[in-house]
């Protein structure tokens, strides 16, 4: 599981920074590293651009994984820098920016926008492929996800708006069903379209309230 | 009968029906729907009201639909399923019917990106097809998508849309027919220039039997210039503008008059394709060439059922 971000615009960093003076800089070496957006140099580039509009850094560390639990351990060895900042400017996902808040009593800013849960297709293109519903559909679309890849998350084939095996919204993105339908062809499995997918119960996704998972 | 329309009369007696669009303001002015309806009611059996048709706010087509109806016009409400989850569609519905609206046409909706309002969070907790459904099961079980009883009838006559220009081609026929599974009672195709890979289409449509079970009419949007031409042909989402049609209305020394023509030969042929039972015309913008091109077409005076 890759989480792809960006960064955010730096306008919107300094109104988070806001009268902070001293500010800690915290990226991630699994996912935002990959992204190019929370890696060694890209905190070098953020102290920079901190330091430009007159702050201070009092120190900066790429933690491994950010959302993993040694977080913790690694922030307890940054003690001294950290205790010393006014706040954490996190280059990570909203995973590792919320892992980080666990562990510290100090405000913590997000640098990054979160995008989404995708792989990289080739170098610097990265793409979505799962929403996190709750309940996968993958076993009747062929192995690609509608509900990510098809711009109104159709679940009973395409729309009137594919052409050319490309989706109304753009040259540029493929049609979800349009890839579903050749696969399923390729496959002779083209009946499982004839079927009308029922009407879905969303309450397993986001839109049911925060999940939690009890083992 | 499942709901009395006219519209359901008109094609339930086999007769060929004509219905038309009329777009709401982008304003709160009754006058402009009122028009719309003065100048449609002697040449079609039914009007559809768009339901922010291409993503931009209007005025909603439930009212459009009753300002319809309080002239003695027979509205068709579109409803998309971008901006209302189960809740407010089957609320919306049981309103509508409440009103006197009988012909509701289940579409998908465009996407927000090319509206007036690109930043908007869209719904789609249903699709059009899912659409079709739940307003069936309203109707014919009396129930919620919850199970729940609903107290009284809820007549409906259920419209949805068909592209035979979308792809893949060949997945066309199944979408319809996954329509028709749904419970739909009529359809009306995106707008027709290409007759005959329409033909084509409806064929298929023949040959699977989707015709016994369901009323086709085709789309059509009359052409004013040569710009709407181009405009159709590379923006408007999937529409296929020829460019046979491109050259005769760069060629014709009245566009208008040329666009009307065009129009008309189109009645004339998809009038003879088997198991087609009615157009249905879409003059965006251009609502005045329709009595013309209705009565030139021999479809007037519109039956009285």
């Amino acid at each position: 599981m890759k989480t792809i971000t960006e960064q955010k615009p730096f306008d919107e960093i300094k109104a988070a920074l806001g009268e902070a003076e001293k500010v800690y800089l915290v990226g991630c070496g699994t996912c935002a590293t990959m992204c190019h957006t929370g890696g060694k140099s890209e905190l070098l580039g953020m102290k920079d651009k901190v330091e430009t509009i007159g702050k201070k850094v009092t120190g900066w560390m790429v933690i491994p994984t950010a959302c993993d639990e040694l977080t913790r351990d690694a922030l307890i060895e940054s003690a001294e820098d950290i205790e010393a900042a006014d706040c954490i400017l996190v280059m990570a996902c909203a995973f590792g920016v919320q892992t980080v808040t666990l562990y510290l009593n100090k405000p913590v800013y997000p640098a990054l926008n979160t995008l989404f849960i995708g792989r990289e297709e080739s170098p610097g293109c990265f793409t979505e492929v799962c929403m996190q519903c709750g309940s996968c559909v993958l076993a009747k679309t062929a192995g690609i996800c509608p509900l990510v890849r098809c711009a109104k998350s159709l679940l009973n084939g395409p729309c009137g708006g594919s052409v050319d095996g490309k989706c109304e919204i753009s040259p540029d993105t493929s049609c979800a069903w349009q890839l579903i339908y050749d696969r399923l062809a390729a496959q002779g499995q083209l009946d499982k379209l004839e079927e009308i997918e029922p009407i879905k119960d969303w309450s397993t996704s986001q839109s049911g309230g925060p999940r939690k998972v009890t083992l | 009968m499942k709901a009395g329309t006219n519209l359901e009369k008109i094609l339930e007696s086999g007769r060929f029906a004509v219905t038309a669009e009329a777009g709401p303001p982008k304003g709160a002015s009754a006058a402009v729907i009122q028009r719309k309806g003065e100048l449609l009611r002697h040449c079609c059996d039914a009007v559809n009201v768009t339901d922010n048709q291409t993503a931009i706010v209007r005025m909603s087509s439930l009212a459009g639909c009753v300002l319809l109806k309080q002239l003695g016009v027979e509205p068709v409400m579109q409803m998309v399923c971008r901006d209302k989850n189960r809740i407010a569609i089957q609320s919306d519905v049981l309103g509508a019917v409440a009103l006197g609206i009988g012909n509701i046409l289940c579409l998908s909706g465009d996407h927000q990106k090319f509206g007036n309002h690109p930043t908007a969070k869209n719904v789609f907790d249903i699709d059009s097809i899912q659409l079709i459904q739940t307003l069936k099961n309203m109707r014919d079980e009396k129930k919620f998508l919850c199970g729940e009883d609903i107290s009284g009838e809820v007549p409906l006559f259920i419209g949805a849309a068909a592209n035979p220009y979308a792809d893949p081609f060949e997945f066309r026929v199944v979408r319809l027919a996954k329509k028709v599974k749904a419970g739909v009672d009529f359809i009306q195709t995106q707008a027709v220039y290409d007759v005959a890979k329409f033909a084509r289409w409806m064929e298929m449509v023949t040959e699977r039997g989707l015709d016994k079970e369901v009323h086709i009419l085709a789309g059509l949007i009359p052409i004013r210039s040569v710009g709407m031409a181009r405009y159709m042909r590379d923006y408007v989402s999937g529409v296929s503008v020829p460019d046979e049609i491109l050259t005769r209305m760069e060629q014709a020394k009245d566009a208008k008059e040329e666009g009307a023509r065009i129009i008309l030969e189109i009645i004339e042929q998809v009038k003879e394709i088997p198991g087609v039972h009615g157009v249905h015309i879409m003059a965006v913008g251009w609502e005045d060439v329709i009595p013309q091109v209705v009565e030139q077409a021999g479809l007037l005076p519109r039956p009285v059922l």
